[in-house]
């Protein structure tokens, strides 16, 4: 933390990213080693029910990841979790965000627990999630 | 379907290295550009990454589907956490030992949720974090 120790309600993780393409799912599959064919490959997705691919889980937590360490050092993050509320669609343009909902001393230290989201344009949420850092 | 008898059930640890490259990989393809994590050596790894690398180098890929006689088609990601012990950092090699720990039923049986949690610890026994996940399966109605 750079501006000190944070208060209850503060917004500290605020971040928007860029729509969704396919290419990036297709890069996702590569870089992360998750090769489910129902990311990337429309017929696939299509013959388990789906409309469309959609992006992978993990694609849009490693961008709440990424918003979170905008703000927090990695070496701070002590737990960080999420619930996947809801499939992101191809196009979405993704806004995580994340405020302090407690300050707690555990295992020795000073933390903050914050609770993070995912929305995507329409304010839909897709993941809700939660951390817990030192400060 | 997956019922109770699957608790317990351990796979195949997988061992896997915190590679450069493969690390620039995956920062490019977030659009990542903190400079903590192109650090060089003992730059740490994204809170997420730990998930990658034990798909990257899994030498059965998901195992624990085919293992369980999950059609991959029918899986959706329910629920994703991690714990972290210690710094986990590029150079490090990391084991990851995967069991299942968890499998309800819902919605009367059209869903099944399965946890798998993972210890992970670095090539000097350090347990550096737990990685735990939560599957949907999308149960195929009788016909």
């Amino acid at each position: 933390m750079s501006a000190g120790v944070p208060s209850v309600g503060d917004r500290i993780v605020h971040k928007e990213f860029p729509p969704i393409t396919r290419h990036r799912l297709a890069l996702y599959c590569g870089a992360s080693g998750d090769h489910n064919p129902i990311h990337v490959d429309i017929d696939f997705a299509k013959a388990a029910g789906f409309p469309d691919v959609f992006a992978h889980g993990m694609l849009v937590m490693g961008y709440l990841g990424q918003a979170l360490t905008d703000a927090v050092a990695p070496s701070k993050i002590r737990s960080f979790s999420t619930r996947f509320a809801a499939i992101t669609q191809l196009g979405a343009q993704l806004t995580c965000e994340g405020t302090v909902t407690e300050l707690i001393e555990q295992g020795g230290e000073k933390r903050a627990k914050l609770a993070l989201t995912t929305k995507d344009q329409n304010g839909e949420i897709k993941l809700a999630g939660e951390a817990i850092i030192a400060l | 379907m997956v019922d109770q008898s699957a608790v317990g059930r351990e796979f195949t640890p997988v061992t896997a290295r915190v590679e450069p490259g493969r690390l620039r990989f995956f920062l490019d393809t977030l659009g990542e550009t903190n400079p903590v994590y192109r650090d060089g050596e003992a730059a740490p790894v994204p809170p997420t990454y730990l998930f990658c690398l034990e798909m990257m180098d899994a030498t059965v890929p998901f195992e624990f589907l085919t293992a369980l006689g999950i059609d991959l088609a029918r899986v959706l990601h329910g629920e994703q956490r991690f714990d972290y012990h210690a710094p986990v950092v590029v150079g490090d090699t990391l084991t990851f030992r995967p069991r299942v720990t968890g499998v309800t039923d819902k919605k009367g049986g059209a869903m099944t949720l399965i946890v798998v949690d993972t210890p992970v610890t670095n090539q000097n026994g350090v347990h550096v974090a737990d990685v735990s996940r939560t599957i949907v399966v999308r149960n195929a109605r009788p016909s």
